[in-house]
């Protein structure tokens, strides 16, 4: 009986040990092969208006309302130390830091990540990515690696419209509709938001969160068992272990860029 | 002609994000009052800076007319030496004085410049030798529960 637990929890810990390896090899492969992006560009820019240009309205409408709700709460608690001036303060810094890059990457993971999964996934369960083989394409080359960098390249563009357009929305509702003097609100974001600390972080983390969530994506897609309901697996993997890799990261940036 | 209106939707996208991030750098961010405005060196030496910190703002009758750039400890006098970079646009007469003031009662610290009647102004590198340490509240307190201590004590006698 224990017997069997023990060699259950090491099997299972043996799996996973091998499945990170596998992972962290494949990385590297596809960083290796990333050459390929710079002979035809086309076919990043391709997926970046896949990835990117779809993924926008999702991240602007986000973004501006969780300006919106920064706003209204930022002021309820602001309001009871007499300090509302501080509005744009708290709405900038919490948006740039942390809410921008975070909540784009989730919200990354959950519109572009899955695509990307079922794309190359059913690829594979059509054998098409065989196909390629066949014909002497590498579809690492051909289908992963173009895929990757449009993902790498959309991700921190998005976070800065997500948290440009969360500042928006703070406004809007801090000084148009509650009545926060706008020259204060506009100062104090100036005065308390650094460009370095708190803006540049904030790039450096969303970046790594696009390396990190389009590579579990491709990676899902590229894994995935060649049947319907492997590709669902593949896909709902995608979500999970992106969203909590981004989770898990973040902590572990905030930690470094901590002062 | 497809491949063509890609393109433009991408550059779209791309361009967004850059003015995104401009917005945030400029808007949002304090890029802007890190101007590339030219500003002259000046050094005060303070017993106490208490919570001053670099980047401070140096004001002259409320206006900000630059930063505090560096601050440094001086074993030698045992002083906090302060840079201030002064916008160029502005000149001080030679015997302005500085004190450290705090925005507010619990706002941030600031440089405070008082201008003197000297006809000659301050250049790059003098030194402002006029100068009122931070008030450190502790100290002040202290002051306070001593003299009233001392009262006390002529009261009985």
């Amino acid at each position: 009986m224990i017997s069997r637990l023990l060699s259950a929890v090491g099997y299972a810990t043996r799996g996973t040990l091998v499945n990170l390896g596998y992972a962290a090899r494949s990385f590297v492969t596809v960083l290796r092969a990333s050459g390929a992006v710079l002979r035809r560009p086309r076919l990043v820019t391709d997926q970046i208006h896949f990835i990117g240009n779809y993924s926008l309205v999702i991240i602007a409408v986000s973004g501006l309302f969780v300006g919106f709700v920064l706003g209204l709460q930022g002021y309820y608690t602001l309001n009871k130390y007499g300090s509302e001036q501080a509005l744009g303060l708290l709405v900038a810094l919490s948006l740039t830091r942390e809410l921008g890059p975070v909540v784009t990457a989730l919200l990354f993971a959950g519109r572009a990540g899955t695509s990307l999964t079922a794309e190359i996934g059913l690829m594979k369960a059509g054998e098409q990515l065989a196909a390629m083989e066949m014909m002497a394409v590498d579809p690492v080359r051909r289908v992963v690696v173009p895929r990757f960098w449009a993902g790498v390249i959309a991700m921190p563009l998005l976070a800065a419209i997500f948290s440009a357009l969360g500042v928006f929305g703070g406004y809007i509702v801090g000084v148009q509709l509650i009545g926060v003097d706008e020259g204060a609100f506009w100062s104090q974001m100036q005065a308390g938001v650094d460009v370095w600390q708190d803006i540049a972080n904030g790039v450096i983390k969303s970046v790594v969160f696009g390396f990190a969530v389009t590579f579990v994506a491709v990676f899902q897609g590229y894994e995935a068992s060649p049947t319907p309901e492997g590709v669902a697996r593949a896909t709902t993997r995608t979500v999970v272990i992106a969203s909590l890799g981004v989770l898990g990261l973040d902590f572990l940036l905030t930690a470094l860029m901590f002062h | 002609m497809q491949q063509k209106s890609i393109d433009l939707w991408v550059g779209l996208f791309v361009l967004l994000g850059a003015a995104a991030l401009l917005f945030l750098a400029l808007k949002v961010g304090n890029m802007s009052s890190l101007s590339f405005q030219k500003t002259y060196p000046v050094t005060a030496t303070f017993d106490n800076i208490g919570g001053l910190k670099p980047r401070a703002p140096v004001k002259s009758a409320g206006v900000v007319v630059g930063r505090v750039g560096d601050i440094r400890f001086d074993d030698k006098t045992f002083q906090a030496l302060v840079t201030l970079d002064l916008d160029s646009e502005y000149k001080f007469p030679k015997d302005s004085s500085a004190k450290i003031l705090t925005s507010g009662l619990l706002g941030e610290q600031y440089l405070g410049l008082d201008a003197g009647g000297d006809t000659r102004n301050l250049g790059s590198g003098d030194k402002i030798t006029m100068t009122q340490s931070a008030i450190v509240l502790e100290n002040l307190i202290g002051q306070f529960l001593y003299s009233k201590a001392a009262e006390g004590r002529e009261g009985n006698n």
